[in-house]
């Protein structure tokens, strides 16, 4: 605990380039803080780029089935592919923008790769070719993720990493709500003209980079700064400190493995993991709860949109809670929306209920979830090692997700849907009962890792 | 770069890159526009000997459906519905086509004799396969469910049945109960595609898949079962008179893209044996007589269609240029 907040003091005069914000002041009441530019740049190149990206989702099965006479099962081994492709190029891209301290610039690749695979994919015609240009996508987010998530995490100070994430994480999600409409309204004026939509998808993507590359500076040693600031912070923060030269140093990928022995990180790891393993996937509750009501097929697409909604709509005052009450508590919460999910699926409720219930616990699951976990780690992990500690927070929680979904599909499979809901509903509550433990002391406490008051935390 | 210079180069690339938007997107509106307006033919499911199929070509009514005589297909005759999947039989049609309100989402539409709306139902998913039995009374229809996922595989299928007479709609044939021998299969990743039917009006065959692999079973509607006959078979067509399923069967080192050639199964005998088809395709194949069959092959955004013996005799044969979703129309 103690090498992680001597980082965040450090990091916190380093953001704002003052000994006078060494103590930086405690949350105040809403609205009254501000939010570091830089997160806000951010947050409008991942809404352009998921404006991007969704618009693309939402016509590719029909263009891969109808347009290019794809076969389901084919179809199914595609999807399979480039899901896999992700984990790899997060990892890699969290180191080596830690390496070389180009965290905007590996950033920048991959919102580059994407970009160029948008304008590929009409020009794809078999399944092979469609695999390799999906799966270059997906390396490209996989690339760009923990870089990107490090710069938020530069550019805030400790006490406001979740409300900075809560941010991006909102402004990302108005992207994703709005690139399906865009997709479909192309199609209709252009009575189903595929190339257009993937045209105009290229173009949002490319002016994400652009945003990106113009108006985000690669991390100065101390934090991030807008590209306008970078030399008054530079100049401001020039005071020696013992922790200077380090990050100066080249990191070697032996130093990136040592951010596990940080005891807080490795907790936190550790609990997104457990938790993770028993995360069963909306994908899956959808479709108990297709099973369990009589939604009209016309009406489902709504229930994502729902969980986006919600999601969009509690990210930032989720975040604010994380800061405020501790950011590990709102995580726990956010997995026990998740739980009562489960429970609802199993509970003899009326569809109505079931219907508003599932999307919006979901979304209440990934507010109290998704930002806070980053910004629950990244002040955990010292800022030269940020990128590939926040890449290893997120590959250890997707491979949780992963094995989670296989078990989940393994028990449906030897036990049948209610068995195998009961089993992932004690699963998750022994999960939320270790992460807890594992998550008692530092974490659980206001600001992430100052030990203030009494152990009243850890029950 | 200063800050005056960033400004001027966002403005100047993003201007760029609306005009490029904007231009695409009205040029495919314009070539939309200009495709084929008017002049469209009423089309009848009551004229034996006709092929009715989805046109792609991209001068005539690209989409819309469009008949050829089976014996001279010559020119074209264009009719004003347009459909994704399409096949009748017996004066029944069905047309998988997009909703009429909900944007990306699919209706299977029923169709009279001459291509009339009778009836709607709300897929699942992305079309992908639609039958009528032989009498018209039976309509089946397999869509592409997304988002429908556990364990890596996002993908599912969804395959329905429609009784016209009664109403009685099974709308996921998933429910039915599976047997393989003496064995009952309950699993989650059980899929279901590909119908075609026999003439008693409840007789069927069909792909199931679980476990990584697929088989040719036949069902039965009014007993709600479903008994696998034969590993490797996918997409079964019933000969006319009830002998023979032409399927597409994954052969070793094919095109990993679509690894399929086309077998005809003898039922009485359990005994394969490959079609003249030598390249890979994925389609449900259609039956012309009780001696040819019609498939199509792929290209990019195109389609043809063509004709090759069942009992694997002779070449294959171009039959309809730009077409998709044949179905021949018997008396």
């Amino acid at each position: 605990m103690y090498l992680s907040s001597s980082r965040s003091a450090d990091l916190a005069s380093g953001a704002r380039g003052g000994p006078g914000a060494q103590a930086p002041p405690p949350p105040t009441g809403r609205g009254a803080r501000r939010v570091a530019p830089v997160v806000l740049t951010l947050g409008v190149v991942s809404l352009v780029t998921d404006v991007s990206a969704e618009m693309v989702t939402a016509v590719l099965p029909v263009y891969l089935v109808l347009g290019l006479g794809l076969s389901p099962m084919a179809f199914g081994m595609l999807d399979g592919l480039y899901n896999g492709a992700t984990a790899l190029s997060r990892l890699l891209g969290g180191l080596v923008a830690d390496r070389f301290r180009r965290h905007r610039t590996v950033a920048a690749i991959g919102y580059g790769i994407s970009a160029g695979c948008k304008l590929l994919l009409p020009a794809a015609g078999g399944v092979s070719a469609i695999g390799g240009v999906l799966a270059a996508d997906r390396a490209g987010k996989g690339l760009r993720t923990a870089p990107r998530d490090a710069l938020i995490s530069m550019a805030a100070t400790p006490a406001e990493q979740g409300r900075a994430f809560g941010v991006h994480r909102a402004m990302d999600t108005a992207g994703a709500l709005f690139g399906p409409p865009v997709a479909l309204a192309v199609l209709w004026v252009t009575a189903d003209a595929y190339d257009a939509v993937f045209v105009l998808s290229f173009c949002f993507a490319t002016f994400g980079l652009l945003v990106l590359l113009l108006f985000v500076r690669d991390p100065t040693p101390g934090g991030v700064t807008t590209g306008v600031k970078r030399g008054v912070d530079a100049a401001a923060g020039a005071g020696p400190r013992a922790g200077r030269t380090a990050d100066r140093a080249p990191v070697r990928l032996r130093d990136a493995a040592a951010v596990l022995r940080v005891p807080g990180f490795a907790r936190v790891c550790l609990a997104a993991l457990v938790l993770g393993a028993t995360t069963v996937g909306d994908a899956m509750l959808y479709l108990l709860l297709q099973r369990h009501t009589d939604l009209s097929p016309h009406l489902f697409p709504l229930l994502p949109l729902g969980t986006a909604l919600v999601f969009l709509l509690l990210a930032v005052p989720a975040g604010g809670a994380g800061d405020r009450y501790g950011r590990a508590r709102v995580f726990l919460a956010g997995h026990v929306a998740l739980l009562c999910g489960y429970l609802v699926l199993l509970a003899p409720l009326p569809d109505g209920a079931l219907i508003v219930a599932i999307p919006g616990l979901l979304g209440l699951f990934y507010a109290g979830t998704d930002g806070v976990l980053m910004a629950l780690a990244a002040p955990a992990a010292p800022a030269a090692l940020r990128g590939g500690a926040l890449a290893l927070v997120q590959t250890g929680q997707a491979g949780g997700r992963a094995l989670g979904a296989a078990g989940f599909g393994t028990a449906w499979t030897l036990y049948g849907p209610h068995t195998a809901g009961i089993l992932a509903a004690a699963a998750l509550a022994l999960a939320l009962l270790a992460a807890a433990v594992l998550l008692a002391g530092g974490t659980l406490t206001p600001g992430g890792t100052r030990p203030t008051g009494p152990k009243g935390a850890s029950r | 770069m200063t800050r005056t210079t960033r400004l001027i180069v966002l403005t100047v690339v993003t201007t760029l890159l609306v005009g490029l938007a904007v231009v695409y997107t009205l040029r495919a509106a314009g070539d939309a526009e200009a495709g084929r307006n008017g002049d469209y033919t009423t089309l009848s499911l009551d004229r034996p000997g006709r092929i009715l199929f989805r046109s792609t070509a991209a001068d005539a009514g690209r989409d819309h459906l469009a008949a050829v005589d089976a014996a001279r297909p010559g020119e074209r005759e264009v009719a004003a519905r347009s459909c994704l999947v399409f096949h009748a039989a017996h004066g029944t049609g069905v047309c998988l086509q997009p909703a009429r309100l909900a944007l990306g989402t699919y209706d299977a539409v029923l169709l009279d004799a001459n291509l009339r709306e009778k009836g709607r139902h709300a897929l699942a998913g992305t079309p992908s396969r639609a039958r009528v039995s032989p009498s018209g009374r039976l309509v089946a229809w397999t869509s592409f469910v997304n988002g429908e996922s556990y364990a890596g595989l996002n993908f599912a299928t969804r395959t329905a049945i429609l009784d016209t007479r009664t109403g009685r709609l099974d709308d996921n044939l998933e429910s039915y109960a599976l047997h393989r021998g003496d064995e009952s299969i309950h699993s989650p990743d059980v899929n279901v595609w590909g119908v075609t039917f026999a003439a008693d009006d409840n007789t069927f065959y069909a792909t199931v898949a679980t476990g990584g692999h697929t088989w040719l079973a036949r069902g039965d509607v009014a007993a709600r079962t479903l008994r696998t006959v034969r590993e490797n078979a996918e997409c079964p067509s019933l000969s006319p008179d009830g002998t023979r399923v032409v399927y597409k069967k994954r052969v070793p080192g094919a095109d990993p893209d679509r690894p399929w050639h086309l077998f005809a199964l003898t039922l009485a005998t359990n005994t394969e044996s490959p079609l003249a088809e030598t390249r890979t395709l994925d389609d449900q194949a259609e039956w012309l007589d009780n001696d040819r069959v019609v498939y199509s092959l792929p290209g990019d955004l195109r389609a043809d269609i063509w004709t090759t013996d069942a009992d694997g005799s002779g070449h294959p044969t171009l039959l309809i240029p730009h077409a998709l979703s044949p179905a021949m129309l018997r008396g």
